[in-house]
């Protein structure tokens, strides 16, 4: 049975939004990542706009790029 | 913490390896056309059973079965149920086995009487996948120069590597570090020595990465709705080189 990928839990806003249903999210920490929506929020419909604060899930493998995994009211 | 194991301990080890390849070849031939699931993973489970083993993952993290059987789309962790097997399909069989109080874990994907030959390339490319992957596991290797032996050969034949779920360190548990993902680069990551037990499990796609679970919270997809294979060893690291401790393989031929 394989595992799930490790994953390192990170805040922050969405600064902009890209084609493919893509954005640019800045962590609390400053970073800028290329973060994709998660599957489960795209089944419930649920939609993000610049300025959402979010969090987002990053692969310690590749810190620039993340799934976000929910979005703060 | 990676954990190396004694030269008795991976004796125990491949006694449930090969105890786990002999259910996946004893429950490969009862795959045919219109057989469920569930009958498989009864056959399974009595067969385990009869050998003295218990299912590693019947109740693991709340698993309801004995073993995971996923088709087609469904990349891994597949409960048993009412699925008909059918002609064509791709079938992947995941089994765990304790035996003695050590683990073994190994996969196979099979082929349901007539495939696609785009699904016939999968299932040889995932082979040679876990076959590169198995060929790095030596002494003072990196996991990244197993990880980025499988992903090269998955992406030069044009298919793609499941990023989600990894292989891992195996033998006193189930999962153990390392992780042990199916991408990465070579040169990085923990060093390897004799000693260490690892299930190397490539999970490939014919389409993208991404996956989905299902609402059942196991059953993970292709979210593209591509087909995937699915195929795994225990493998022990030793001075002399890698040595598969889940030999499917000769299982099967028996």
């Amino acid at each position: 049975m394989p595992e799930k990928e490790e994953k390192i839990e990170a805040e922050g806003e969405v600064v902009e939004a890209l084609p493919s249903t893509m954005f640019r999210v800045q962590l609390e920490s400053g970073h800028d990542v290329l973060a994709k929506i998660s599957g489960k929020m795209r089944k419930h419909y649920i939609r993000i706009l610049p300025g959402d604060k979010v969090k987002v899930e990053l692969s310690p493998y590749d810190l620039t790029r993340g799934r976000i995994t929910y979005r703060h009211r | 913490m990676i954990v190396r194991k004694s030269e008795r301990e991976i004796e125990l080890i491949a006694a449930a390896g090969r105890l786990a390849a002999d259910t996946i070849a004893h429950v490969g031939r009862h795959i045919e056309p219109g057989v469920t699931t569930e009958e498989l993973d009864r056959i399974a489970e009595e067969f385990i059973h009869s050998h003295g083993g218990i299912p590693t993952s019947k109740g693991y993290r709340g698993f309801p079965k004995a073993i995971c059987i996923s088709q087609n789309d469904m990349i891994v962790h597949g409960i048993p149920g009412s699925y008909q097997v059918a002609d064509g399909d791709l079938v992947t069989l995941d089994v765990g086995v304790t035996l003695d109080r050590y683990v073994a874990d190994t996969a196979y994907t099979f082929a349901v009487g007539e495939v696609s030959a785009e699904a016939e390339r999968l299932l040889e490319v995932g082979q040679a996948a876990l076959a590169a992957g198995i060929e790095q596991a030596q002494v003072d290797n990196r996991v990244g120069d197993v990880s980025a032996a499988i992903q090269r050969v998955v992406e030069e034949a044009g298919f793609a590597v499941v990023r989600a779920l990894v292989g891992h360190g195996v033998g006193r548990a189930y999962h153990e570090d390392p992780q042990i993902p199916n991408y990465g680069t070579p040169g990085r990551g923990a060093r390897l020595s004799s000693g260490m037990t690892l299930a190397i499990e490539p999970m490939i796609t014919a389409g993208g990465v991404d996956i989905v679970v299902d609402d059942d919270q196991w059953s993970v997809y292709t979210a593209d709705g591509s087909l995937s294979a699915h195929f795994e060893h225990t493998v022990a690291v030793t001075e002399a080189g890698p040595r598969i401790l889940t030999p499917v393989g000769a299982a099967l031929l028996q």
